[in-house]
């Protein structure tokens, strides 16, 4: 999840207009368009595409369906393009968006994978990835510090000790994530369930 | 596990992990890693790494890292099993759902699952930054370059691409 998801799923700003609904070679072209635009996230070129350009949906309509894709497991975007075809076309809108979506990255991915099986050891190449992965680490982080930013600002103990307890588990320790989120999301629904109350009484 | 056909370990361990991967492609990053790093050794570190740098570095969803640890333990099926079994899955799911709650903000419940699910999200993706920067940084100028981009990705909205080129023309210079 990039920050871009947060800010792209909260501006509402269209009238409520609706052009009629795509075709499915039509839904299969915009989603392989976005997703070739989308250079470290794909989400803002997302809404951009469905709200602005083709005004498939409202910004509201589109915050509710972002907000349900959020909220569950798996890569986010990949739900979303499921859940917007489907809404639009049934399941074949579904599976169009979703085969638009990933198939031309993939198709790039395997090439460039190909490429990295036979060069991957030549020199200059070794070199530039290893400059490359650094600034990705970079990137990463950057990311990370701003989702972090809300929460430091609330200085809530429980919220930032929660998510210190999950990065020294998988990052330090470097337990298995399944018995991690096994304990880590009851514990974290229950106790953030218990400050809400404390809240409102 | 290591008996089996090398496909079908493929789609049980990436469909598995895609319906525990809540946050997010990049939350899921450290069990990419303990998985085809430590447990089946499909690959190097190294290996690792530059895969996470050519997922970044190309276009469309950064979850097709998947892709490229598939190919690299069975080849073009193994691409396409790999990519197919992090995101069929968990779509179907959301297609499933997504018609059950047709306005999930009604309930509570959402909206507190998904404010608790935020921490732990934010951790994970801390714990992916750790375990790729000790992987990638092994050298003083490698460090810098990292703490430069993401001091400069964090205050300015430059393109992130452009980052990334400039991580791999010093590469390519020798610098890092």
């Amino acid at each position: 999840m990039s920050p871009d998801s947060a800010s792209a799923a909260q501006e509402p700003d269209h009238p409520a207009t609706h052009a009629p609904p795509p075709g499915l070679l039509a839904l299969f072209l915009a989603f392989a368009r976005m997703s070739l635009a989308g250079f470290g996230g794909v989400l803002v070129f997302a809404r951009h595409a469905i709200v602005d350009q083709h005004r498939w949906m409202t910004a509201d309509e589109f915050n509710e369906t972002f907000a349900l894709c959020h909220f569950l497991p798996g890569p986010n975007i990949v739900n979303l393009s499921m859940v917007f075809g489907s809404r639009l076309r049934g399941i074949a809108g579904g599976v169009a968006a979703f085969t638009g979506l990933l198939l031309p990255p993939t198709l790039i991915m395997m090439v460039l994978a190909i490429i990295y099986a036979q060069f991957g050891e030549v020199e200059v190449l070794r070199r530039s990835l290893a400059g490359i992965s650094c600034a990705a680490v970079g990137l990463l982080i950057a990311v990370v510090f701003r989702m972090m930013t809300p929460l430091l600002k609330r200085m809530d103990v429980v919220v930032l000790a929660l998510m210190l307890g999950v990065f020294a588990a998988i990052g330090v320790l470097r337990w298995p994530l399944q018995a991690v989120l096994l304990i880590a999301i009851p514990l974290s629904i229950g106790l953030t369930y218990l400050m809400r109350r404390k809240v409102a009484a | 596990m290591s008996n089996q056909n090398p496909i079908w370990t493929l789609i049980s361990t990436f469909g598995l992990m895609s319906l525990f991967a809540v946050g997010g492609a990049a939350a899921a990053v450290p069990e990419m890693h303990r998985i085809a790093v430590d447990v089946h050794h499909w690959m190097t570190d190294k290996q690792f790494a530059d895969a996470y740098a050519i997922a970044q570095l190309s276009p469309g969803p950064n979850v097709l890292i998947v892709t490229l640890i598939g190919y690299a333990v069975a080849g073009i099926p193994g691409a396409l099993a790999a990519t197919l079994a992090m995101c069929l899955p968990t779509a179907l799911l959301a297609y499933y759902v997504s018609r059950l709650l047709n306005r999930p903000s009604q309930s509570r419940w959402p909206a507190l699952i998904q404010a608790a699910l935020v921490p732990l999200s934010i951790g994970l993706m801390a714990a992916s930054a750790l375990i790729l920067a000790q992987s990638t940084d092994r050298t003083i100028a490698a460090l810098l370059l990292t703490a430069t981009v993401a001091v400069i990705a964090s205050v300015s909205r430059v393109n992130p691409l452009w980052l990334l080129l400039a991580g791999g023309l010093l590469g390519f210079a020798g610098i890092v």
